[in-house]
């Protein structure tokens, strides 16, 4: 698709795939899907189809956490998603996407990583969330951001028997205590919109990915695209990444 | 060759998850799963899952990678970090780089590359899911995404995995018994003519042995290849 053809539409109010500037597209969320993972889940946003599974491993709590687990996120553009891939160790973008993810669930408190630590200051059950990516058609934030979440509800953390995993039993469900919803907020020329296609977000001037909480606080935010935004703008998308976080948590 | 072990794979006739020595996994494929892909495949072992994504035949730069007169292929082989029990680091390993070029070693023969000068055809394979014989899987899905991409074939690529198991000689290994196994054999080959394209091994076997093995994964693959066949034909139903 030309990016002047997919500029035109959006000047004149229209989409690609004929949507809303605030629709989603049709979201499937499937769960405990990898019988080798602790948790995992499925989300296909549209074409957009990601997998997260969670992996629970013993390591080291932080000096400065010693009574805590550990929460790591990794993201990697698997060149099987996309023509735009490459292989060869993650790129900004894959990191930065795992990033936000990670800070989504961190400063949610979504983990109750206090449960996690197993012998203060020694050892704590470390929680991997791993990102791939199947196929890439806009919007991987969402999409990977909602995985996360909807893996981390069904993860069981296993049994442990003089300190070895015992993985085909369990100790206990992952303690959870909140649930973020990541929106993503698109800005082209004065137009906000909703789940971008790739396309679209080849052109966007602008985003805001808007991490928020069951109260409609928010937890974590972060702009990225070239163009700056003023202040009115900002609001605005702040505003309307909340208001549409309601619908996809409705989802889970 | 695997760890030793005490446990009994086989008892009275019947492995650990049921199944009778010439027995092979059930078996899902389905072909057209990645939309951006010019071909793509899932396949599905037991518990053993790989998905595969063809891209190409494509330009290939830098320039001076080219062949004049073929297209080259390229083959990445990789594990999701949460595809075994214990998390796999991303990056590729040695075991998935030496993969990676029998992968692609074995699809080659299959291919009229001469039809495509100065492109590449990139095959990209992972393991979503581990069980075993995994190399044999991905095999089988990246034969079936490069047939969904078009890519002109000879005979698509069957790979099944033989061995032996407490002293019986088995197909289609599941990951205990790969662990636990007197010897492993993934085999892949093209069943028109019944070309070997993949062979390897590892273990304790007589060449007699070996011989019936790789004479049973000729005859059990026939059945992955009306699978294959199958699922390429449903893809085009549709």
């Amino acid at each position: 698709m030309r990016p002047e053809y997919v500029i035109k539409l959006l000047e004149s109010g229209e989409r690609i795939d004929e949507r809303k500037f605030d629709a989603f597209r049709d979201i499937k969320i499937e769960t405990g899907i990898i019988k080798r993972a602790e948790g995992s889940a499925r989300v296909k946003i549209g074409k957009t189809d990601v997998i997260v599974g969670i992996k629970t491993e013993i390591g080291e709590p932080f000096s400065d956490m010693p009574n805590m687990g550990i929460l790591k996120t990794e993201a990697e553009f698997t060149p099987i998603a996309s023509p735009d891939f490459e292989s060869g160790p993650p790129g900004e973008d894959a990191t930065e996407l795992a990033r936000i993810v990670d800070r989504g669930i961190r400063e949610s408190g979504c983990i109750d990583l206090e449960k996690l630590c197993i012998k203060e200051g020694e050892k704590a059950w470390q929680i991997f969330v791993d990102i791939q990516i199947i196929n890439h058609d806009g919007n991987l934030i969402d999409a990977s951001a909602l995985a996360a979440v909807a893996a981390l509800r069904v993860t069981r953390v296993p049994k442990l028997e003089d300190d070895k995993i015992i993985r085909d039993k369990t100790e206990m469900k992952l303690p959870l205590l909140h649930t973020p919803i990541t929106v993503t907020v698109g800005k082209f020329s004065d137009k906000f919109i909703i789940d971008p296609l790739k396309e679209e977000e080849e052109i966007l001037d602008s985003k805001i990915s808007v991490a928020v909480m069951e109260d409609g606080k928010i937890c974590a935010m972060q702009k990225s695209g070239e163009s700056s935004l003023s202040m009115e703008d900002a609001n605005e998308m702040i505003d309307l990444a909340v208001k549409k976080s309601k619908e996809m948590r409705k989802l889970l | 060759m695997g760890m030793k072990t005490d446990e009994k794979l086989i008892m009275n006739g019947k492995r650990l998850d049921g199944r009778k020595k010439d027995e092979i996994r059930e078996i899902e494929m389905k072909v057209g799963v990645i939309p951006n892909a010019n071909g793509s495949a899932q396949v599905r072992f037991g518990d053993t899952v790989a998905i595969a994504g063809v891209y190409g035949p494509r330009p290939l730069f830098p320039k001076h990678l080219q062949e004049s007169d073929r297209a080259i292929i390229k083959c990445r082989y990789n594990m999701a970090p949460f595809s075994v029990e214990e998390r796999v680091r991303p990056g590729p390993s040695r075991r998935a780089i030496e993969i990676s070029k029998v992968t692609r070693l074995a699809l080659e023969p299959a291919l009229f590359l001469e039809d495509y000068p100065e492109t590449v055809v990139d095959v990209y394979i992972e393991i979503l899911q581990a069980d075993g014989s995994t190399r044999v899987t991905g095999i089988n899905a990246a034969s079936l995404a490069l047939a969904d991409a078009g890519v002109p074939m000879k005979d698509l690529v069957v790979a099944l995995s033989g061995g032996k198991i407490n002293d019986t000689l088995v197909l289609d290994l599941c990951g205990k018994e790969d662990n636990y196994s007197d010897a492993d054999i993934p085999i892949a080959f093209m069943p028109r003519k019944k070309e070997i394209t993949l062979l390897q091994m590892d273990g304790e076997l007589t060449p007699q042995e070996i011989k019936t093995i790789i004479k049973n994964v000729l005859k059990a693959g026939e059945e992955v290849y009306k699978k294959q066949k199958e699922a390429l034909m449903k893809k085009y139903e549709e």
